[in-house]
């Protein structure tokens, strides 16, 4: 069977020599190495899931009276997007299933996307000659951040509806271009009708090819530049050292896929997601109260909240409070994302190639800026239910607010100075673990 | 001769495999039940939360299997591979460089013709660029203004127009201008007041008849409605980022990130006795933009 096959397949692409070097090509076997394929994964789901929502979604905001199975909405007036939402979660069979398990696998599409970056930041993987996978990577996770805020604003509920609206107020707040950028994307003032159908377009298809396309230009390059590993026994700049394609690392991949699958499907069948019957409908007076947006944009949720109420006025023209938190901190925060190799190679005169990794401990100014800088948006991602914790803690928001001012600004340094402090301890010490780390090491790092 | 110890290590190996074979087989024949029963609950209705467990164990079962498979019966190396330096020999450089040149002897004027056919390609690239145009009305003048006309009854939703006696002193509706029940940006938030305690703010005189003062309903910061009001401290609150107004003081912000109060609109009551508008908002409702004040 296989002979025939391998014979068939070679005497029509001459493809002999090319397997074999694929299926003995050996992938290192750490287990970090698979947070970018959970990512990959992640993505396969969401076409698949995906795939199977966009044949019953209706992007159209048109209304019709609601008319399904679940009570309490029976006889209000819907567009026809909510509607076409609700038949899904209460009258298509598997179709709530589909819809929780595409919501979760996007929440788990971003974060793994976040986890990886955040992997190849420590371990500077992204050093020559991985810049260019680097920045692709940085453009698959502003993608995916992108396509989740399009996607959960397509049910034209009362909570993707406001999202929509702060989405209409951001994009007016750019200086000069910013009204025509808001109409011509919204096609009007909001709530503007034709938005959710462009949505959609958005949504489905062009930013999902670019995802697959840029994915697939991640792997090719991968493929050709082959894995980076840890420093080890017999691990050098010029090996690989793992398990080879095939059979080994291919089986371990499909379990990977299936185990990831298996979990966004446990979820998505037990624990419920943006219940969008308990949102309501959109209504532009209604507002859903307290309305905190997907993980993901968490980040900008929390600038949004903590910006003090400044802005600049002068000759008569302004730029309005929200252009601050959510356009220049993103700008800001995705240009210097993709300039990071370069900028790095720059203050360390580093122009090597690099195949081995460095351990965290090996580079303490960077792990510390890292450290700080997750610090900064961590706390920005918690002042986004400012609200939530003011109700538990039985306190005024504006006091909440002004504490995660203060720590916004004051903790990052900290915790950036405690983890420099703390790498050079282990660097110096020569401690493998934290655990085995003197505490002298890390009082007086020079000793 | 092989040792004694050596036929005692291959002798656990085999155990070893024999379970790792026994735990395969296992997940993957539950997975095969699981999937069974998904389509037997598919086949009587669906229920969600069975059909995500037993999908999550249709699919973890073969995880499972195929995971034990990989770690513990297949070839595990460790393998090591030769990583070949990625840059190619200079002469390849050379020789792509050259390549890339394309015409080694140039006409004399070819750069004169490149800049033209880049000026060509430009032109090409902006005209490909207006049907972008079409997407979008002009913003013009629609942000300056709202439906809200001199004389224009205040109705709720529904349409139902308003006399002095529909709203206590202390309660609060949203008003839209009669016929623009849909109109966005005319949301307006009527509370009705002790006449005792408010006062006009200056250049207001007369905008609250009988203790009716109209707000916009847009916040100032980036848009929501401002849908919380608390009566003990005269408040509205925007709930998407916290920003309060102070209704007694024209709706100053007084705290959260809105930098302008909420425009005020001109009320009055008709000869009907119905609460109407007696003019638009004097300036643009909702967030701000670059060019707000040049109407
Ligand atoms: S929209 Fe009201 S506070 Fe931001």
């Amino acid at each position: 069977m296989i002979k025939r096959f391998v014979r068939g397949m070679d005497e029509r692409l001459g493809a002999s020599s090319f397997a074999r070097q694929a299926l003995n090509k050996v992938f290192p076997d750490h287990w970090s190495f698979m947070i970018g394929e959970i990512a990959l994964y992640a993505f396969v789901i969401l076409v698949l899931t995906g795939v199977f929502l966009s044949l019953f979604f209706e992007g159209s905001t048109g209304e019709v009276v609601y008319e399904g199975s679940y009570e309490p909405l029976q006889g209000v007036e819907v567009s026809r997007a909510y509607n076409s939402v609700m038949e899904l979660s209460y009258d298509v069979r598997a179709g709530l299933v589909m819809r929780q398990i595409h919501h979760w696998a996007a929440l788990l599409f971003i974060a793994a996307m976040v986890v990886h970056l955040c992997r190849i930041f420590f371990t500077g993987a992204f050093r020559k000659p991985r810049e260019i996978n680097w920045i692709i990577g940085v453009t698959l996770l502003l993608l995916g951040i992108f396509n989740g805020f399009t996607g959960y604003s397509l049910p034209d509920d009362l909570l993707s509806g406001t999202g929509l609206r702060i989405a209409h107020s951001i994009a007016l707040s750019v200086p000069l271009v910013g009204t025509w950028t808001a109409f011509l994307v919204f096609g009007g003032e909001f709530p503007a009708e034709d938005i959710i159908g462009r949505l959609l377009v958005v949504h489905i298809m062009i930013v999902p090819a670019a995802i697959g396309g840029l994915i697939a230009a991640h792997l090719a390059i991968l493929w050709r530049q082959k894995h980076t590993d840890f420093p080890g026994p017999g691990r050098t700049e010029t090996n690989v050292v793992g398990s080879k394609l095939w059979p080994t690392y291919a089986a371990k991949s499909v379990s990977l896929f299936l185990a990831v699958f298996a979990v966004t499907a446990l979820l998505g069948g037990l624990v419920q997601i943006n219940p969008v019957w308990l949102y309501g409908p959109f209504r532009p007076e209604q507002v859903s109260s307290p309305a905190q947006p997907d993980w993901y944009m968490g980040w900008v949720e929390g600038a949004l909240r903590l910006m003090p109420a400044w802005e600049l006025r002068a000759f008569g023209f302004e730029i309005p409070n929200p252009f601050y938190p959510a356009v220049l901190l993103p700008g800001i925060t995705f240009l210097l994302l993709y300039a990071w190799p370069f900028l790095e190679a720059r203050f360390t005169k580093d122009l090597e190639p690099h195949h081995l990794l460095d351990r965290a401990r090996d580079q303490p100014a960077r792990t510390a800026l890292g450290a700080a800088t997750l610090t900064f948006y961590t706390v920005l991602f918690f002042a986004a239910s400012n609200d939530l914790i003011a109700k538990l803690l039985e306190v005024r928001v504006e006091t909440v607010t002004t504490i995660y001012r203060i720590l916004v600004l004051g903790l990052p340094p900290v915790v950036g100075y405690v983890v420099f402090r703390l790498m050079k301890g282990l660097l110096a010490s020569g401690a493998e673990r934290f655990t085995q780390m003197p505490l002298s090491a890390v009082l007086h790092p020079r000793r | 001769m092989t040792e004694p110890n050596e036929i005692e290590a291959a002798g656990t190996e085999r155990n070893q495999q024999k379970a790792a074979v026994r735990w395969i087989a296992i997940g993957f024949s539950v997975s095969a039940f699981a999937s069974l029963a998904l389509a037997v609950v598919y086949f009587l209705g669906g229920q969600p939360q069975l059909e995500g467990t037993l999908l999550a164990i249709a699919l973890g079962g073969i995880a499972v299997g195929l995971g034990l498979w990989a770690s513990e019966l297949l070839p595990k190396g460790p393998f090591v591979e030769g990583r070949k330096t990625l840059h190619d020999a200079p002469v390849d450089r050379h020789e792509a460089e050259a390549a890339f040149e394309g015409d080694p002897e140039p006409v004399e004027r070819r750069s004169f013709l490149l800049k033209m056919l880049g000026a060509a390609v430009a032109a090409l690239g902006v005209a490909a660029l207006f049907p972008i145009r079409s997407l979008g009305v002009r913003p013009g003048r629609e942000l300056y203004k709202t439906h809200w006309t001199p004389g224009a009854r205040a109705v709720t939703r529904a349409g139902t127009p308003l006399t002095v006696n529909d709203l206590d002193v202390g309660g609060l509706l949203t008003v839209f201008p009669e016929g623009h029940v849909d109109a966005a940006d005319s949301q307006t938030i009527v509370i009705r007041l002790d006449e005792g305690e408010y006062e006009d703010p200056p250049g207001r005189e007369g905008w609250a008849p009988q203790g009716f003062v109209g707000y916009s309903k847009i916040c100032t910061h980036a848009g929501c409605p401002v849908g919380l009001y608390q009566q003990e401290t005269r408040e509205l609150f925007c709930p998407c980022h916290q920003s309060v107004f102070k209704v007694l003081e024209g709706a100053e912000p007084t705290a959260g990130p809105a930098t302008r109060p909420l425009p005020q609109l001109p009320l009055g009551f008709d000869d009907d006795g119905y609460l109407v508008a007696t003019g638009d908002f004097t300036e643009p409702v909702g967030p701000g933009f670059w060019d707000r004040d040049h109407d």
